[in-house]
Parts: structure tokens; sequence; C-alpha cells
């Protein structure tokens, strides 16, 4: 006859963790440093968290007490810098805003955002998504301005803030340009992110500049490049919405809208 | 930066239908039976072309499709022409941006409009439309 020692059902499980209990899990963090010929391989660390430990509190409790070489990017540690970008278990996702526990792994995986170039480690490069930023003219295009003295205020009603207001939340992770399938295979492409701030702009009723930013849009390597696979959107933290953007924007450009 | 310190996940990544919900599954299927329907189409040509041959050469040709194998790959086309028309008129009323959702205050948790139950849904009814018409498709090509 068998002796069944303990029941498993009478366990702790792990997504009913009590306050304050303290779980360990694995840390894997990709390590390389590309420009020195050094592939990634995988760093694998144990960390003790709790239901509030987020990514990026594990990866610094690895750098505070294992090995404070690992690259990482980070300022705010509250989803609002954009800097922290990172795969989690496959997925992009801000190291600050993900939680452990969310994650119902005790293994966690690291590694550097896809479609960015390595710098080291965690830390990727942001040249090109920053350099595309700046072509789609990220400001208000107009000739008078709101303090010459002859000029009245812009005035915009809460209706004309709603239409591009969301589109204004973006920090620049880059989670939606590591998440496209076309910024996947296309090095020229202006990207999720790119897009979504010229619709932030040309959705602006105080803005002028719509032809302009159209124009420099309506290229090979611009928005016809997006077939609304929505990935982009799925990992945006901030609600942006760049495939809305995007498929509004085309709106304009094919007549839809006006 | 050269290209290839990029990290760029390439093709691989491209075509990884499991990761970013059904849109992008809906996306990588798209392409696939794109692909597949230029893949009948010139093999379409081909095979009606043996009718310069004559008739003895085109009646040859048709037996070709008169196997199992041939009504498989029928059925496979017509499952393929019926997702890639109604998931392709879904994508095109998005391109020009219609049901793609109405800018508006982002709320937490920050569920993106674009990736709405409409476009789900549609994405669904194209694949229950394939597979019937894959099943009715089936059943008169093996039927008597
Ligand atoms: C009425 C029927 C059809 C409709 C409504 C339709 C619609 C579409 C749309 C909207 C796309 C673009 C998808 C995207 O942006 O990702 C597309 C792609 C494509 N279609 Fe069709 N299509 C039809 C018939 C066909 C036929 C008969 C063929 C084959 C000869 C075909 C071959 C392709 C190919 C190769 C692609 C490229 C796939 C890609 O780049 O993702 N289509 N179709
Ligand atoms: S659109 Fe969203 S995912 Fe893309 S850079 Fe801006 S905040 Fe990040
Ligand atoms: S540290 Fe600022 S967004 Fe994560």
């Amino acid at each position: 006859m068998a002796v069944v020692a303990a029941k498993p059902s009478e366990e702790p499980k792990s997504n009913t963790k009590t306050t304050g209990q303290t779980d360990t899990i694995t840390l894997r963090i990709s390590r390389s440093n590309p420009s020195e010929g050094q592939e990634s391989t995988f760093a694998e660390f144990q960390v003790p968290v709790q239901k509030w430990t987020t990514v990026l509190e594990a990866i610094l409790y690895v750098k505070q007490n294992f090995d404070h070489s690992v690259a990482v990017r980070y300022s705010c540690r509250q989803a609002s810098c954009g800097s922290c970008g990172m795969k989690i278990n496959g997925r992009p996702a801000l190291a600050c805003y993900t939680k452990v526990s969310e994650l119902d792994s005790n293994v966690i995986t690291v590694e550097p955002m896809n479609n960015f170039p390595i710098i080291r480690d965690l830390a990727v490069d942001f040249k090109q998504l920053i350099s595309n930023h700046k072509k789609m003219k990220p400001f208000i295009i107009r000739e008078d301005s709101e303090v010459t003295p002859d000029s009245k205020e812009f005035i915009q009603t809460p209706q004309d803030l709603e239409k591009f207001l969301q589109f204004s939340y973006c920090i620049k992770c880059g989670l939606c340009n590591s998440a496209c399938p076309t910024m996947a295979t296309d090095e020229s492409f202006i990207g999720p992110q790119g897009l979504a701030q010229a619709y932030r702009y040309v959705a602006d009723n105080r803005d002028k500049g719509k032809d302009e930013r159209l124009k420099i849009i309506d290229d090979s390597h611009g928005i016809w490049r997006c077939h609304f696979a929505g990935s982009c959107s799925h990992v945006c933290p901030k609600g942006v919405d760049p495939a809305m953007a995007i498929q509004l924007l085309r709106g304009y450009m094919l007549g839809f809208r006006k | 930066m050269a290209e290839r310190l990029s990290n760029r996940e390439g093709i691989k990544g491209m075509a990884n239908p499991t990761r970013y919900g059904i849109e992008r599954f809906a996306y990588w299927i798209q392409r696939l039976t794109g692909l597949g329907l230029l893949a009948y189409l010139i093999g379409h040509i081909y095979e009606t072309s043996t009718i310069v041959n004559g008739k003895i050469a085109w009646n040859q040709m048709l037996e070709l499709t008169q196997t199992p194998q041939g009504h498989i790959l029928l059925t496979l086309v017509i499952g393929m022409c019926v997702f890639h028309t109604a998931n392709g008129i879904r994508v095109m009323l998005g391109h020009g941006g219609i049901g793609v959702g109405k800018p508006g205050q982002p709320e937490y948790p920050y569920k993106a409009a674009s990736l709405n139950y409409k476009q789900r849904l549609c994405i669904w009814v194209s694949i229950a439309l394939a597979a019937l018409a894959m099943m009715y498709g089936a059943s008169v090509l093996f039927g008597d």
C-alpha cells in the first residue's frame, strides 16, 4: 500500500500568494557584446521575488548582489521614460511595468528587443527610432504662433483633443517596432512608432503640416508597408494603438477620410 | 551600425504567428493563402494550357485531379480562396480606416481599440466560412 505523504492541493499556489511571501525564480539574462564579437549567452541567477516585484527590480537585484556588469537601461521605473523595453519570455514589454507574478512562470528569460542593434546585454541602440521620429516633424507646423501679439490663443475643444491625445502618450519605448513583422525584415521601414506620431500631428487641428507629412510617409518604406497585423498595438504599454493611427492615416491617403 | 549587428528578427520572426494574438495569425495566414493561391493560379494556367495540345492531352491532365490527392488539393484551394477573400475584405476596409475604432482617452489597462471584437469576429467568420466551403467542396468532390 502506497503512503501519500502530502496532498499537492495543500501546497500554496503561486498565484494565490499572500502579502510579503517570498518566492525564488530563475532569471535568465541574455549577455552579449556584439561590437566586441561576443555572441549571446545566457547567465542564470536565482532571485527572490514577491508578489509586486517587477522584472526590472529582479534584474537590479542581480546587479546589486551577483554581477554588476549586466547592462540594462532604465530611469523612471514607472512606465514613463521608455528606457527599459526588452523581450521578456519572448515578448517585448517594459521591464518596470511587468510584474514577475503576472508571468506565471518560475523561469524568466530577458533578452534585448529585436529589430534594434544591441549595444550590450539588454541595452539596445535607439538611433533609428529617434531619427525616424524626427523625420515625422513631431511639432506643430504653422506660420503664426500663439505668442505673437496679434494672434489669438489656438482654442481646442475636448473633442479636438481626443482626436490625437492617445497618440501623444507615446514614450518612444520601441516595443511596437520590436513586435512589428515588417520591421523584422525591412531595415528602412519608418515603423509603427514614427507613423503613429505622423498621425498624432496630422490629427491635431492646430497643425497645418498634413500635406508635408503625408508626402514623407508616402514612400516605398513608409506607410504602405503596414499590413495591419496589429502586433504594435498588442504590445504598446501606453494605449497609443499605433495600428489604429496608421490605418486612419492611410484612410486620408486613400481618400476615405478628409 | 552594421545591419549585421541589428538583432533584426528576420523572416523567421515575421512568419511566427504565435505571439501577438489572432490579428497576427490572420496576417500570417493571409500571406500563406495569398502565396498558395498564386501557386495554384500558375499551376492552373499550366493545367488548362494543355488544351492547346488537343482533347486527349486535356483529358489526361484532368484525370490528375480526379484522384484523392487531387481532391484534397482542390479542397485546400477552396479553403484558401474563401479565407483570403473574406479576410482580404476586412484588411482592405481596415487599411482605409474603417472599423479600426475611434481615438479616445486611453484608460488602464489600455486595450487597443483597433484590436476590437469586430476585427476578431471577422477573422473567425472568415475561418468559419472557409471551413464550411471546404466541407461542402469535399462532399461534392468525394461524393458518389
Ligand atoms: C477577391 C479576392 C481577393 C481579395 C479580396 C484579396 C485581398 C488581398 C489583400 C487585402 C491583401 C493584402 C494583405 C496585406 O496587406 O497583408 C492580399 C495579399 C495577397 N494576395 Fe490577395 N486577394 C484576393 C485574391 C487573390 C488571388 C486570387 C491571389 C492569387 C493569385 C491572391 C494573392 C495574394 C498574394 C500573393 C498576396 C500577398 C500576401 C502578402 O503580402 O501578405 N489574392 N490579398
Ligand atoms: S507607440 Fe507605444 S509601443 Fe510604440 S514607442 Fe510609443 S509607447 Fe512605445
Ligand atoms: S524605467 Fe522608465 S519606462 Fe521602464
